[in-house]
């Protein structure tokens, strides 16, 4: 027996187009702005106040300014256009990739995998998650200790610069560690760890506590992923520009 | 309050089929079976339509308005414009039999493919009592009306005929999914969810979740928790260590 006869890759009358649109878009516009800071490889730390971009946290290299290095200087420092955020990138772009809401957002928007529900794909062929290179999103579970960390770093960084009084830029520092922290606690991999992969709740009461608690963060697991991810690139700017001298930083005590 | 709607319905069978209009008398409170149901009775008696209880529970009256998929029963027609030609077409997933009805054999067939709950052998009838929290997190999934919307939306089947026999659609890893979370079930889910029925295909773009006449969380609280499970047999750095340490198997 043959499928109904419809041609029309979907009668869909909405518009189904802009939800994709709009996270191509935003995805595109902050990878451009990451990339660019990235490359820079100035402008990350603010001396007189101790403000240290998250994007380039820890600074691990020879290049790095000696006062931002909080953990030391690990390596050399790194050859031609190549930039500290190098050796920390890969961990915080493969928690975001290989999270499961980003997973959705990209998928549909950028490899119309579907591009919106009841629209058919472009692709002949589908396997999915199967097999190399999108068996490598099992990963997600690595790279979500690997951030765990990295959060850690970010919110000893933002404390630390508490130490010369207080500012603008200490606000966005805290409310930056704020967002990623509960973007990272409301991760599907977390509320897993937490209490989820048990089959009896009911004999482990302050772990299925946890997973309740989590659950209900896990519920704005994509509004957290779009703050955080916007309010990184903000924080970034906002050090960019008091380390460059474009503003100066807005002092509540000194 | 009435007003003459325009609709375009799917009318054929396996052998060929069009889209054709009607202009069908519309009152307030009407969903869209309501409509199926009158073009029935004044304009096209031999339209096939599947329906029982016209209150969203017996998941049969499943379609696609507009090219959404839903339910007949529970699309009101308040959504729509007054001016707006609402097309109503078969679930596109599934084989056609006739105008609005499918055969939606395969889910059947996956459904058996499922092992069923399995208890440990030695435990009699009474022995065990089960607590409100552990019994909370399966009732969601019960929920289901096997309506087979997600089935129909899950593009891993709709735009590819080739991936069912490889993959049992969210519906029935959702099933899979409650009897891994069961207390007392003892069978092996989590290889027979990735091997058996496909886990590996779902790419989590949540449009069985979307459809869900239920609103049933099927990717949070189903799909991704079997996802997590995999990883945690297969892909957990520090279980893997822990088993090497430890010498467990």
């Amino acid at each position: 027996m043959a499928r109904a006869e419809i041609a029309a890759r979907t009668l869909r009358t909405d518009r189904w187009w802009l939800p994709p649109l709009t996270t191509f878009v935003g995805l595109l516009l902050i990878s451009i702005y990451a990339a660019f800071r990235t490359f820079q490889g100035d402008y990350y730390w603010v001396d007189q106040y101790h403000y240290l971009t998250p994007m380039y946290s820890p600074c691990l290299t020879e290049e790095c300014i000696p006062a931002a290095s909080h953990f030391g200087q690990w390596f050399p420092a790194l050859p031609g256009f190549l930039t500290p955020p190098l050796l920390i990138i890969p961990f915080l772009l493969g928690f975001r990739i290989t999270c499961y809401y980003y997973r959705k957002a990209y998928y549909r928007a950028a490899w119309a995998s579907p591009p919106a529900c009841a629209v058919a794909e472009p692709h002949d062929k589908y396997t999915g998650e199967t097999r190399f290179p999108l068996i490598a999103q099992n990963l997600h579970r690595y790279f979500f200790y690997a951030a765990s960390l990295l959060l850690l770093i970010n919110i000893y960084d933002a404390v630390l610069a508490f130490g010369t009084g207080l500012g603008l830029g200490n606000i966005i520092l805290l409310v930056n560690v704020s967002l990623l922290a509960a973007y990272t606690l409301s991760c599907h991999s977390c509320r897993h760890i937490a209490g989820g992969r048990l089959k009896h709740f009911s004999k482990h009461p302050v772990r299925y506590w946890a997973w309740t608690q989590i659950s209900k963060l896990n519920n704005r697991h994509m509004q957290l992923a779009w703050a955080s991810l916007i309010f990184v690139c903000l924080t970034d700017l906002y050090v960019a520009l008091v380390a460059s001298g474009t503003i100066s930083d807005l002092r509540f005590i000194d | 309050m009435s007003y003459q709607g325009k609709f375009r319905v799917w009318r054929g069978d396996d052998s060929g089929g069009a889209l054709e209009d009607f202009t069908v008398e519309v009152n307030e409170g009407e969903v869209v079976l309501d409509i199926i149901h009158r073009l029935q009775a004044t304009q096209a008696p031999d339209l096939a339509v599947r329906w029982n209880c016209k209150a969203g529970k017996c998941g049969s009256c499943s379609a696609e308005i507009n090219g959404r998929p839903g339910l007949l029963c529970m699309t009101r027609m308040s959504i729509f414009e007054e001016s707006e030609t609402i097309t109503v077409t078969p679930m596109r997933t599934f084989p056609i039999i006739r105008d609005l009805v499918t055969d939606v054999s395969y889910n059947y067939t996956k459904a058996r493919e499922i092992p069923s709950f399995a208890p440990p052998k030695d435990l009699a009838p009474g022995e065990y009592r089960m607590q409100q929290v552990d019994v909370e997190r399966s009732q969601e999934f019960r929920k289901c009306i096997e309506c087979f919307l997600c089935q129909n939306t899950c593009h891993v089947i709709r735009d590819h005929e080739e991936n069912k026999e490889a993959f049992s659609g969210p519906r029935f890893l959702m099933r899979v999914a409650e009897l891994e979370m069961h207390p007392l079930d003892t069978a092996d889910r989590v290889d027979q969810a990735q091997d058996d029925h496909g886990l590996g295909y779902c790419n989590i773009t949540k449009c069985c979740s979307e459809v869900c006449p239920e609103h049933i969380h099927i990717t949070d609280n189903a799909l991704i928790p079997m996802k997590e499970r995999v990883a945690d047999r297969k892909y957990d750095p520090i279980v893997w260590l822990g088993n090497k340490l430890f010498k467990r198997s």
